[in-house]
């Protein structure tokens, strides 16, 4: 693989996790349990959404075929979505919806604080911006994933059952393959090793304050988003996402 | 319905509409940055419309040589709904001063911080009823105890957290116990 066509690669991954992620997030909207809530889903939903028009305006620039950021988010297939397998979980209840977000944040804060470095100076930008945003979701996260663990005999349970629920979901954040080792090696992404190393540190430290038990390290862990190898519930997702722009192409006003 | 338009037509009645709103008697050729920087103070956030775009940190830089006019705008937040209404609202202005084909850069390096917000600008938040951002951006603290937020009410800094996220991506949710009045509270970043 060069590193050009890992460049698109990598973009789009970046683009696609953060898209799915801020699209499951709005499906809250409207039925969230309290009204502050409903505020903190919307915003992190609608700083993901706007992470990942940075990202896939500057994929379409280097794919080069013609579309444009919103082609890329609203005619490719599940096949083609390259977003990691956690952010298409379904929102269940809400500690599975701020468990979800918390392994995500802590994979995404660290992502982006490496990226900030990064060698591709527009990489480097997007990211300095997206890493303010993530700082908040992340703290907000662990704030729950805190308080439901340590909470009541009900919310210690059910949290945990969602961190037993997700873990498998969690390796793929923190298992590189080709395209992540180019992008390191490049000094574009971030090194996998020093992610892991991260991800697993904070997960762990918030966890035991949380009173809750994370997972095996050897648990068997389901691959694939980052190839196109998706659950069922993307397809669903997408059908939602994309009906509009799929049923009036090109449409310039709505 | 949707209409299905030709991007191409409308973006030139878009033009045509456009040059109509400048005034026959304009001469922007006569003004300077400075007069241009002014005019932009005119130019009011659409979700906090107590302070202007310049105040907020919003316009980075004017590039004016007397023909061609660009202006470096920085949004916010990366999701920020009010970035291409500000945007509209900077042409719109430079249209009623005489500029007819003022150009917008979005820039987005460096990234936005809240350190960028005048002391004016904050001065009117605070009477405005929104508590501005305490302290410098880089000295957030990740996982641990949130800022003490003065009430921008009464001034007291008995307040609580109620939300990290208010009515607007950049606001937090706060709760004053000494007057027991909310606010809004402009999150520093
Ligand atoms: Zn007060």
């Amino acid at each position: 693989m060069t590193q050009a066509e890992a460049l698109k690669e990598y973009l789009l991954r970046l683009a696609d996790s953060d898209m799915i992620l801020g699209q499951r997030l709005c499906e809250l909207c409207g039925k969230a349990p309290a009204l502050e809530e409903e505020m903190a889903l919307m915003n992190v939903a609608l700083d993901l959404v706007g992470q990942a028009r940075n990202w896939y305006e500057y994929a379409a620039e280097l794919i080069d075929d013609g579309r444009d950021a919103d082609k890329l988010a609203f005619r490719r297939d599940a096949h083609d979505y390259r977003n990691l397998l956690l952010t298409e979980q379904p929102n269940e209840d809400y500690a599975v919806t701020m468990g979800r977000q918390f392994f995500f944040d802590v994979y995404h804060y660290f992502t982006l604080k490496s990226l900030t470095e990064s060698s591709d100076e527009r990489i480097a930008g997007i990211a300095a911006k997206a890493l303010k945003e993530a700082t908040y979701h992340l703290r907000r996260s662990s704030e729950w994933v805190k308080r439901l663990g340590d909470g009541t005999e009900e919310s210690h349970r059910r949290m945990q059952e969602a961190i037993d629920i997700l873990w498998r979901f969690t390796g793929e954040l923190i298992t590189p393959d080709d395209t992540d080792r180019v992008m390191a090696e490049a000094g574009i992404g971030p090194d996998p090793d020093q992610l892991a190393k991260d991800w697993r540190g904070m997960v762990n430290e918030v966890l035991t304050q949380a009173t809750l038990t994370p997972g095996a390290e050897d648990a068997w862990m389901y691959m694939g988003g980052k190839h196109g190898e998706h659950t069922e519930h993307l397809g669903f997702i997408l059908a939602e996402m994309q009906f509009l722009q799929r049923a009036y192409p090109d449409a310039t006003t709505w | 319905m949707p209409q299905h338009g030709d991007s191409d037509s409308r973006s030139a009645v878009d033009i045509l509409i456009a040059s109509d709103r400048v005034p026959a008697n304009a001469r922007p050729d006569l003004l300077t940055e400075d007069d241009i920087w002014a005019l932009l103070e005119e130019v009011k956030d659409p979700e906090v419309p107590a302070v202007s775009v310049v105040e907020l940190g919003i316009v980075r830089a004017v590039h004016w040589d007397g023909k061609e006019l660009s202006i470096d705008v920085t949004p916010t937040y990366s999701g920020c709904p009010a970035t291409e209404l500000i945007e509209e609202l900077i042409t719109e202005a430079l249209r009623a001063a005489g500029f007819r084909d003022p150009k917008i850069k979005q820039v987005l390096t460096p990234a936005w911080t809240t350190d960028w917000i005048t002391d004016e600008g904050k001065e009117k938040l605070r009477a405005f009823g929104i508590a501005p951002p305490e302290g410098s951006s880089s000295k957030m603290s990740l996982l641990g105890e949130p800022e003490v937020i003065a009430c921008p009410h009464c001034g007291s800094k008995d307040t609580e957290r109620v939300s990290e996220f208010g009515s607007t991506a950049c606001k937090a949710l706060y709760r004053c116990k000494e007057c027991l009045e909310p606010f809004d509270y402009f999150k520093c970043i």
